[in-house]
């Protein structure tokens, strides 16, 4: 750059100028819909699509919404993908550093939720947010744990938990079918039951889903997979009968 | 006119390559009254001997609770010593902010030898003029670590520092094999002998001791005077040329009361009962 073309720097960057423009999320642009988990007989397991909405329109069909957190948890997200991926900087970044002491202590799952929720609540007292809802499950020292974390630091462990629209869908169905002693395959069914309700009234969800498990052996996140689905119901066919004051 | 040219500045070497200050800090710590800390797989314990400086003074406090599942036994400086017993304090609280559990014991000792090892290396510091004895739980089991003023640090399985402490450890290099399957009581029987060692001629009474326990299910604390008198006529800690210290010295033949009852008095703290539950 010529060192005559320099021209004096505009106000608005200039260091004095305390009015620069701050940068924050105001709304969400790319969206991931519920996610909902389960603990089971032997641990945990997740469940979430993978579609990406831009606003309303589903603009991506192949996002991974379920990550593993150390060798104790993994994490399932809702909400702003970007922020989503900020938060999973956050996190590799947490647990290489534990790592590194290499000391014979390790973050677990409770850790991390709580980790988690006060950078949550961090960033909303900044009035800059992470736009998500956060599902926390693991398992150490052969305890269970989980929890959810939403982008105001409103945290809860249960024994179910989901996000979203999850909470309205699939939480009644998992508070009359979820028992302590599901197995494994018990446990896919029930959140295929959950995951299917969700992609007949959700209007952002795909079908397109994964499953991620843990246990006290490991993590596993399964690969993608499509429901089965049937749109004759009578009630989707007219979905306005009787529906009065609707078009 | 100079007795030594290299010993005016902490970083400055001396041509043997030494640092002068360094070992001067290193020094202080032998001032102090003797400090000791003993562990097994669950427990750790840490004496003191509390020295009044004065015949119109009372004694300074030398054992410092930090968190439930971490405390420290200071010698030499005191001032110094209360100052990173703050910081050590301050770590685990913001620690268990940020994940709701326990600091790992190791971990704050990396980072308070790393705290003293910055005033060796800094012109306008000075070293820290005291040692540290860091006893902790954590999920790897019991440790006790000692820290010194040239920023080094090393875990034991038993030590002493302070005036006289060769005597402990000597003590201390005599038994301290059978004290990772030790029990609560014996450790701290041991602790109570290794003291007694470091006392010149002088009686060993609960005015001039501080004892402090910390382990699986019960957080640290330091035990009250009379429990500690209690433990010293039980196993018949008397100091004052004791009759050639058998190895078994504490034979609870005291034929009179209760002599049965294993553990009197003091059984540990009953609050925060599972308070540092971590499995081992």
């Amino acid at each position: 750059m010529n060192v005559a073309d320099s021209s004096p720097a505009p106000a608005m960057n200039n260091l004095l100028a305390s009015n620069a423009d701050s940068q924050r999320t105001l709304y969400p642009y790319v969206t991931g819909t519920s996610v909902v988990g389960i603990k089971y007989k032997d641990g945990i397991l997740l469940a979430a699509d993978m579609g990406g909405s831009y606003g309303s329109t589903l603009r991506y069909k192949t996002v991974e919404r379920l990550k593993s957190v150390g060798k104790h948890s993994i994490i399932g997200a809702s909400g702003e993908i970007s922020d989503f991926q900020e938060i999973m900087r956050y996190l590799d970044e947490l647990i290489l550093y534990d790592n590194m002491w290499d000391d014979g202590n390790s973050l677990g799952p409770k850790e991390v939720h709580n980790y988690l929720t006060r950078v949550m609540y961090n960033r909303r007292n900044k009035f800059n947010p992470l736009w998500n809802s956060l599902v926390l499950g693991g398992v150490k020292n052969g305890q269970k744990y989980l929890g959810t974390v939403n982008m105001i630091g409103v945290h809860y462990e249960d024994d179910h938990v989901a996000t979203g629209f999850g909470n309205h869908l699939a939480r009644p169905i998992l508070r009359d079918e979820w028992h302590e002693n599901l197995t494994f395959e018990e446990g896919v069914k029930l959140l295929e039951k959950c995951m299917r309700v969700l992609l007949y009234r959700d209007r952002s969800a795909v079908n397109k889903l994964q499953i991620a498990r843990i246990t006290q052996d490991g993590v596993k996140v399964f690969p993608p997979y499509s429901l089965k689905t049937f749109w004759n119901f009578n009630a989707f066919q007219n979905p306005t009968v009787g529906a009065e004051g609707s078009w | 006119m100079f007795r030594n040219q290299y010993d005016t500045d902490v970083t400055t070497w001396s041509p043997a390559g030494r640092l002068f200050q360094v070992e001067y800090a290193m020094e202080a710590v032998k001032q102090g009254s003797a400090a000791i800390g003993l562990r097994s797989k669950t427990h750790v314990v840490l004496a003191s001997v509390n020295k009044a400086s004065s015949e119109l003074s009372s004694y300074q406090k030398k054992i410092f609770k930090v968190d439930d599942h971490i405390g420290v036994a200071i010698a030499g400086l005191t001032a110094d010593g209360r100052v990173l017993s703050r910081y050590m304090r301050n770590e685990c609280i913001n620690y268990s902010y940020t994940y709701e559990s326990p600091l790992p014991v190791g971990r704050l000792v990396v980072q308070l030898a790393d705290k003293a090892q910055v005033c060796t290396q800094r012109s306008w510091k000075r070293p820290y003029g005291v040692g540290l004895l860091v006893g902790g739980l954590d999920e790897s089991g019991a440790h006790l670590y000692y820290n010194c003023p040239s920023g080094n640090y090393f875990e034991y399985q038993a030590f002493a520092i302070g005036s006289r402490s060769q005597a402990a450890k000597t003590y201390l290099e005599r038994k301290f094999e059978g004290f990772m399957d030790s029990s609560r009581e014996n450790l701290i029987k041991d602790a109570l002998f290794a003291l007694r060692e470091t006392l010149q001629g002088e009686k060993l009474t609960s005015a001039i001791c501080t004892i402090a326990v910390l382990g699986v299910g019960e957080a640290f604390h330091i035990l009250d005077q009379e429990t500690v008198q209690g433990l010293i006529n039980e196993f018949e800690v008397v100091g004052e040329e004791p009759p050639a210290p058998a190895d078994e010295p504490a034979a609870p033949d005291q034929a009179g009361d209760a002599e049965p009852s294993p553990a009197p008095a003091d059984q540990g703290p009953p609050a925060d009962q599972g308070i540092a539950p971590m499995d081992i």
